[in-house]
């Protein structure tokens, strides 16, 4: 047997999807342009599925504080933090990161699915309980396999599916860890978040919140659903990414848990992977302070959301069940996703394509993902382009049929 | 007499207990001494989509293989099992269950040690 023999369906299913002539995985951004704009296969493309909430990949003083960092300190710290040391930078963004969320101790990691790799499974271990909401992200998943907890998947945003499970467990002994996320990386829904404090509370079990999409976005601050939702002192561990928002790359954690040190030393993902380098550190640095400086980009963000969301839904688009920055279009089958994908990127627009085992539930998504740097216009125009196609491809029903009144009657 | 599965008094009459924190618990009564034949039953109705062609699903029918069922709803399945028989199976333990017997002895054992 071949080494890819196994991956034979997997293979089928692809080449189906590229015979059609564009491959939804290997999309090549020949130039991007700005945070909403890039040249794809020669043509300008209106981006919207990038994740980019607040527009900062171009913001000129996270540019400029990358381009400084360099120049003093390299491009790179070639080594991980206990081997070669923490530069200055490091420890200072941990110490931002830390006093953002009011949190004693911070952890930088050099991506957001690191620091959900490593934190999880190693704060449980042989004889603990690791409860999962179902529809948790890859990172979660992948930390389950590597953690010797019991393992439990509960359904997706519903506390007394959680409860049930933590019932359940009765006296059995072991720590209990709650994962849940801000905002769903597929359908841009939230948790009910006090809901399930409520439950890990009476349960005693710890709460881990992952705010990869939601920090920023939520939030009188753009502390995420924590604190959108008032309960960032019930929750344990807060993990998120720099890649969204922030516009670049790399995780964190956050916690008040006295030992929380100890995690330098015992999480793998942390120990054996190479430090940000110093103009990643720099412009995170940089964005934070935008983020705290600009609350208006968050208005600008949901404000634009509302505009994508209600447009496509007055359209009759089946969309995810609430206003997120992340709007999941539903579409009835694979195959169908992949052809409406395929005829945005003819009209000039590019969105993401989410299809099983990706998704929840095995359903077919064409994700966007907001900018608040998008344009009233841009979004318009992207809701015309979908409601035409939508309606060739009998997604949605035509406009109202207008009265024949010519003809021979 | 008690029940030999758990030890505990049986229920007098009714047999039946209402599974809690449920949506469905309103509708869905399952009986308090879910025979093996009950659990294979109920295996068998969530699989009943994911059958290939005319084979029937029987107890040595391996889920994963024999039928058309992908890796997540095996899992999405086993969270209704779950709440149906009011058991957690943990996820490292469904990785080494293949046939519907396994499935079926590995929640009447969970339902024993409950
Ligand atoms: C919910 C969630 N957690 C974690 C990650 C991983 O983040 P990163 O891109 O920093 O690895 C992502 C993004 O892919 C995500 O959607």
């Amino acid at each position: 047997m071949g080494l890819f023999d196994r991956h034979a369906g997997l293979l089928e299913a692809y080449r189906d999807v590229r015979t059609t002539g564009a491959d939804p995985f290997q999309i090549r951004m020949e130039r991007v342009l700005s945070p909403t704009e890039a040249i794809i296969n020669g043509r300008k493309m209106l981006l919207v599925g990038t994740n980019n909430y607040f527009g900062l990949t171009f913001d000129p003083s996270c540019m400029e504080a990358a381009i400084e960092a360099i120049r003093a300190e390299g491009t790179g710290t070639t080594g991980s933090r206990i081997a070669n040391g923490s530069y200055s930078e490091h420890i200072l963004l941990e110490e931002e990161i830390a006093e953002f969320y009011g949190k004693k101790h911070c952890m930088v990691f050099t991506t957001g699915y690191q620091a959900n790799l490593g934190v999880i499974s190693t704060l449980v271990g042989q004889g603990d309980h690791l409860l999962i909401d179902a529809d948790s992200h890859a990172s979660i998943y992948d930390a389950c396999k590597m953690t010797q907890a019991e393992v439990v998947r509960f359904r997706h945003n519903d506390p007394s599916s959680l409860e049930s499970r933590l019932r359940r467990l009765g006296d059995k002994p072991g720590n209990r860890l709650v994962i849940l996320e801000g905002i769903y990386s597929m359908l841009g829904d939230s948790a009910p978040l006090r809901e399930f404090v409520d439950v890990c509370k009476k349960y005693g079990a710890y709460v881990l919140v992952d705010e990869a999409h939601s920090l920023g976005a939520l939030g009188e601050t753009g502390r995420g659903l924590c604190e959108s939702t008032g309960v960032l002192d019930d929750c344990h561990f807060i993990v998120g990414t720099f890649s969204k928002t922030l516009g670049a790359i790399g995780g964190y954690c956050v916690s008040n848990d006295p030992d929380f040190d100890v995690l330098r030393v015992t999480v793998r993902s942390y120990m054996f992977t190479a430090s940000l380098p110093p103009s990643i550190v720099a412009s995170v640095r940089q964005a934070l302070r935008v983020v705290k400086a600009r609350p208006e980009l968050r208005k600008q963000l949901w404000d634009n959301v509302a505009t994508l969301y209600d447009g496509l839904a007055a359209q009759g688009f089946k969309l995810g069940p609430e206003h997120g920055p992340v709007v999941g279009v539903h579409l009835p089958d694979r195959m169908l996703a992949i052809g409406f994908w395929r005829a945005m990127l003819d009209a000039g627009i590019y969105v993401n394509v989410a299809v099983p085992p990706a998704t929840p539930n095995g359903v077919s998504l064409l994700r966007c993902s907001v900018c608040a740097a998008h344009t009233p216009e841009q979004l318009q125009h992207m809701i015309e382009v979908m409601t035409g196609i939508g309606r060739q491809l009998g997604v949605i029903s035509g406009p109202p049929k207008l009265r024949v009144v010519a003809g021979n009657r | 007499m008690p029940d030999p599965g758990t030890g505990e008094p049986l229920l007098r009459t009714a047999h039946q207990l209402i599974v809690e924190n449920d949506d469905i618990a309103s509708t869905l009564e399952l009986p308090r001494l879910a025979s093996r034949v009950d659990v294979i039953r109920e295996i068998c109705r969530h699989l009943a989509p994911y059958q290939a062609g005319e084979r029937p699903i029987v107890g040595a029918t391996v889920i994963a293989k024999d039928l058309t069922i992908d890796s997540l709803a095996i899992m999405d399945m086993v969270m209704e099992l779950e709440d149906s028989f009011d058991v957690s199976i943990p996820m490292n333990v469904v990785a080494e269950i293949h046939t519907v017997d396994q499935l079926a002895d590995t929640i009447l054992d969970l339902r024993s040690k409950r």
